[in-house]
């Protein structure tokens, strides 16, 4: 019988949506493989509530480290407490939402606990001796179907929106306190505070109309045409990550994972690949438009249009030709 | 300082990626490859470091021959020497492989720091460098968008990007493993006297054996991950595609936009 955990990621006593989804995703996995229900494990300090929320899915129990030593996430402190479980409950599969934090901790504690490790897959399904993991290589590009070999424990963490959230079942979890053995606990990190990366002077969520710059636009110096467009639109002008390190614009603009996420009536993506955090930031625009030279581009996956074509080219002609339709 | 960069060599995306004929990674001819991007910063960030303490880089990279021109262009760049996994028996691995292999060849020298890039671009693991650490025992950090090694060399300042916006701010240790974020500077060019250069600075291709390590514990035989296959995602969920010259297309996208989309 396969024993199925995940480890759910409260911020604050908050639940992000990701980490329902990996209640989804691992009660996917316990039905596919036949047996019991998946076990939840919870970490921080003071999260009573976040635990509460999380019992209320079909599950066979929740786990709950709530300690003090735990109130800040760190590192040594989260692989102490999981590696210990792992160690003894011997679990084959343990879930977790693919987050920044989680990366952190999750390969190290594959290599501590000598699990294997499956970072970001989008899906699974029966193949031949066994189950086959989907998961995006090169940028997105393309998928990498891969199996797990060997014996022991495997992490996998699940990619945002693969295994949506509105799938868990719900149902009535016993709520389990987890004993926290503090000399298990490593201090790697002294956590001296958080800081506002750009005071998000900008807020770009109000707007209707975006136009987007990528990397392909080529610099900051070829942005007057996408300010151009911007104006015809009435558009915000935002970007792509790579486009905020070069400096063409300031950070308050970035879309994505680490900057603002929009859902316009209109984003039109200009010279942008469609990277999983790009695409995170911006998937819930209404209508999606996208304009690049390669039509193996992931962005034209998410778009409802799009034009295979030099942007320098592509970009004047659309200005002109809404101004044409405007009058 | 001495500090040890790891780079890898990955295709460009940009390219023309052509599925290879066992189904399992890319037809390698004629495809171009470069450094990883995170990787360019990681090794700007060493640099910049080794030049500010009086110390060096040593650039560690695993990967088949071709690897050696990634090599040479962080060699050209300032890197003092380079150490290349080329032994077939490494290839293929994932995170915990080539992690394993990795952190055996770090090990054999003393360094202060270890910095890789945040995430490959091609497989993507993100992880690397956090099981290179485990293997040391040193402290990590992942997704690194500032550094500030603090007087005495013993402790560094570390800015970690999080969610939304918000970075955490740590100390931790030295040594330590930095996993370096795109952005935290501007990578370098190479001068032509550095290109020159590069040419004369050594090059070690450590086996298996001499890094202590079982063949069987590297590479594609170490890992627990086997791919099955790689394969472009199914198309047909995706966009209109409005063909034709420049000024058709636009046109339609236009018409588009006003009578079936509505949003114009
Ligand atoms: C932890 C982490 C967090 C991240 N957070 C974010 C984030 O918040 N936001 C974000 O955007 N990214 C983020 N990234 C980076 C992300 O993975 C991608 O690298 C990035 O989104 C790529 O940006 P791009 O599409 O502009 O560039 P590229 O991927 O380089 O794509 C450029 C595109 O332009 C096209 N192009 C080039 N020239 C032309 C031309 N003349 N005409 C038409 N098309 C052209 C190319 O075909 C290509 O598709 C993050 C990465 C990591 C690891
Ligand atoms: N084959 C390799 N050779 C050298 N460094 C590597 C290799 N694979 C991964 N790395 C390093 O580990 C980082 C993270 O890679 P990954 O875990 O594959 O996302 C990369 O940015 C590199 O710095």
């Amino acid at each position: 019988m396969a024993k199925i955990w995940v480890v759910v990621q409260q911020r604050e006593g908050q639940l992000p949506r990701i980490s329902w989804e990996a209640v989804a995703a691992a009660q996917k996995l316990a039905a596919h493989l036949g047996g019991g229900k998946p076990e939840a494990f919870v970490l921080g300090a003071g999260i009573g509530l976040a635990a509460a929320e999380v019992a209320k899915a079909d599950l066979a129990a929740v786990h709950v480290a709530d300690d003090e030593a735990l109130r800040t996430y760190t590192p040594g402190g989260t692989i102490g407490v999981l590696a210990a479980a792992i160690r003894a409950g011997r679990p084959d599969y343990v879930i977790f939402p693919h987050t920044y934090q989680s990366v952190d901790f999750v390969p190290r504690l594959a290599q501590e606990t000598e699990s294997g490790l499956l970072p970001e897959v989008t899906g699974f399904a029966a193949g031949d001796g066994g189950l086959v993991w989907t998961r995006p290589i090169l940028g997105g590009k393309l998928q990498s179907k891969v199996k797990v070999k060997g014996e022991g424990t495997v992490l996998v963490s699940v990619q945002s929106g693969a295994f949506p959230a509105d799938g868990v079942i719900k149902g009535e979890a016993p709520l389990q306190p987890l004993a926290v053995d503090p000399a298990g606990l490593r201090a790697d990190r002294e956590i001296l505070g958080y800081e506002e990366v750009a005071g998000e002077k900008v807020d770009l969520t109000k707007a209707d109309f975006i136009v987007a710059a990528g990397r392909g636009v080529g610099g900051a110096d070829k942005m007057g045409p996408l300010e151009e467009l911007a104006k015809v639109l009435g558009a915000e002008i935002a970007a792509s990550r790579p486009v905020i390190d070069g400096g063409w614009l300031p950070r308050d603009r970035q879309i994505g994972s680490s900057g603002q996420t929009v859902a316009p009536r209109l984003y039109v993506a200009v010279g942008i690949s469609g990277a999983i955090q790009h695409l995170v930031g911006m998937k819930g625009s209404s209508v999606i438009v996208a304009i690049n030279k390669d039509p193996g581009a992931p962005i034209f996956s998410v778009a409802q249009y799009g034009i295979v074509g030099d942007l320098h080219e592509v970009v004047p002609a659309l200005t002109a030709a809404i101004q044409a339709a405007k009058g | 300082m001495r500090i040890a960069v790891c780079i890898k060599q990955v295709p460009n995306t940009e390219a023309r990626l052509r599925v290879s004929r066992d189904g399992t990674w890319l037809e390698e001819d004629d495809l171009p490859f470069v450094i990883n991007e995170n990787d360019t910063f990681a090794l700007e960030e060493g640099l910049k470091w080794a030049e500010a303490t009086g110390g060096e880089v040593v650039v560690f990279s695993l990967g088949p021959d071709r690897v050696k021109d990634a090599l040479l262009k962080a060699l050209a760049v300032g890197a003092a020497r380079a150490v290349h996994l080329a032994d077939p028996a490494f290839l293929g691995g994932d995170a915990l492989a080539t992690g394993r292999a990795l952190a055996a060849a770090i090990r054999r020298e003393a360094f202060d720091l270890v910095l890789t890039g945040s995430q490959s671009d091609d497989l993507r693991f993100g992880g690397t460098g956090s099981i290179i650490a485990g293997h040391l025992g040193w402290p990590h950090v992942w997704l690194v968008m500032g550094v500030e090694v603090e007087a005495g060399h013993r402790t560094a300042k570390v800015t970690r990007e999080m969610e939304s916006g918000v970075n955490e701010i740590s100390r931790v240790a030295l040594p330590a493993v930095l996993e370096i974020q795109a952005g935290i500077n501007h990578p370098r060019y190479a001068s032509l006297k550095g290109i020159m250069a590069a040419k004369k600075k050594e090059i070690s291709r450590p086996t298996p054996a001499e890094l202590g390590l079982d063949a069987a514990a590297v590479g594609a035989a170490g890992s627990r991950l086997e791919v099955v296959s790689v394969a472009f995602p199914e198309s047909g969920s995706g966009a209109q595609m409005l063909e034709g010259d420049v000024k058709t297309a636009v046109a339609a996208l236009v018409e588009k936009l006003q009578k079936e989309a509505r949003v114009l």
